[in-house]
């Protein structure tokens, strides 16, 4: 039962696969990609996005992170990052792709842009955060006292959002305004799994600055 | 069968809607009844707006005075609910794989499709070219198969079937010939439209362009 993870160092989507690997005390090869310069093995696994994070089980390729993290809760049932109940289960899957759609997009939009198309990417990135806001008053977790999909799927705003506010020169959670989120971020890199697991901090506002150079200078503002 | 009384199933709907359409056909699959609720896009009812206050979209699915949101949610919702004809695979991977194109048709087509028919000249040309490679990836994918689920109809068949009933209009907008371009794919359609469940949701292709054209008309686009 071999289990390979194509990955990159500063790719939160990666990491999250990462998180649920280790969550469930799965045993994997880890292979570094080098997104400028991508391997064979990648391009033939992930042909039509040619994207980390890949994961391959005894030769079959995974590919999509919330694809690779469902495989994963489906295929090994220790330690469930999903409920159990079908309701629970679509409410998770729900704010997972809420997160991603909505407040991902705008920051990605806001990095990838400027002057007044990046305010209003800024303006509603803050505005999606409100649901999140509501969504966490009085929890822990997203779905209770252990971390679950959808802690997994938003925990880049733990680590690498305010990477993005220092490369911008912006603020996006502000505190005050999102006391539950900011709770919810502290406890988040607390646990252990995730802390052991993050790209360091110092190496990322560098690597960020270049990748938002080189979106703008492709003009691939998307 | 329990009535929709008993088990408490509405959905809310919109006659033309693709992601309305999936949901419909999922329930028809599994032979369950539900009351549906047809609204006003122009005038969203009360309960929308209380069901689903974050996007404020049809389909919603009520079960038991509980909202389900998000088309692809809302299948495997009733998928595991109703374990009679199955729509996702029971075997982890081709689970992962059916996701994967399930959200591969979310991201593409109907967007692809949008644009196709909003936007005019030089853009309209690239969006016919996005067009014919997507819906290629997605008969690459079929194969010889009878449908994408294999032998059985499933997950990414719901998800894909009802944007058939767009063809029509893509063809007429982009100038070209799906049947022409993707052979097995149109053949697919066809032996859908065979289940009943498929063609007592889905609307004749020419009502979907009188209605393209009401909305032309509504974005002042002609």
């Amino acid at each position: 039962m071999e289990v390979k993870l194509f990955g990159a160092w500063s790719s939160p989507f990666v990491r999250r696969v990462e998180w649920a690997l280790k969550i469930k005390g799965i045993k994997y090869e880890y292979i570094e990609e080098d997104l400028y310069n991508k391997s064979p093995s990648l391009l033939t696994y992930s042909p039509i996005n040619k994207q980390v994070p890949v994961l391959l089980h005894d030769g079959k390729p995974i590919i999509e992170s919330m694809v690779i993290i469902e495989y994963i809760d489906d295929t090994w049932k220790q330690k469930p990052l999903l409920p159990i109940d079908p309701y629970q289960r679509s409410m998770a899957r729900f704010w997972s792709q809420y997160v991603e759609d909505k407040f991902y997009e705008s920051v990605k939009r806001a990095f990838f842009t400027e002057g007044e198309e990046q305010k209003a990417a800024v303006e509603s990135a803050v505005e999606a955060l409100k649901p999140l806001e509501q969504e966490l008053k009085g929890k822990k977790f997203f779905c209770g006292e252990e971390i679950g999909f959808v802690d997994l799927v938003a925990g880049w705003i733990a680590h690498w959002l305010e990477v993005v506010e220092e490369v911008l020169c912006i603020k996006v959670v502000d505190p005050e305004n999102f006391p539950s989120l900011c709770a919810w971020m502290k406890n988040f890199v607390e646990v252990p799994v995730i802390k052991e697991n993050l790209p360091a901090r110092d190496q990322m506002p560098g690597f960020y600055r270049m990748l938002r150079q080189s979106g703008l200078a492709s003009c691939d503002g998307k | 069968m329990a009535t929709a009384a008993e088990d408490g199933m509405v959905l809310l709907d919109f006659w033309v809607s693709p992601f309305g359409q999936r949901c419909r056909i999922a329930l028809a699959e599994k032979g369950v009844d539900y009351e549906y609720k047809e609204e006003n896009l122009s005038d969203k009812s009360p309960l929308l707006l209380k069901m689903n206050p974050i996007h404020k979209k049809i389909p919603v699915l009520i079960h038991h005075g509980k909202p389900i949101c998000e088309s692809l949610i809302i299948v495997q919702y009733i998928d595991e609910i109703w374990s009679n004809n199955p729509l996702l695979p029971s075997d982890p991977y081709e689970r992962a794989k059916a996701r994967f194109w399930a959200d591969f048709v979310d991201k593409k087509v109907y967007e692809c499709g949008t644009r196709l028919w909003k936007l005019k000249g030089e853009a309209r040309e690239e969006d016919r070219k996005d067009m014919i490679k997507i819906l290629k990836l997605l008969e690459g994918e079929l194969g010889d198969k009878k449908y994408f689920g294999g032998e059985t109809f499933g997950f990414v068949d719901v998800a894909l079937v009802p944007f058939t009933a767009w063809f029509h209009t893509y063809e007429i907008c982009g100038n070209f010939s799906i049947e022409k371009e993707c052979p097995k794919l149109v053949a697919w359609a066809k032996r859908c439209m065979e289940r009943e469940s498929v063609s007592k949701s889905l609307h004749d292709s020419h009502k979907v362009h009188e209605f393209v054209g009401y909305l032309k008309r509504l974005f002042g686009l002609e």
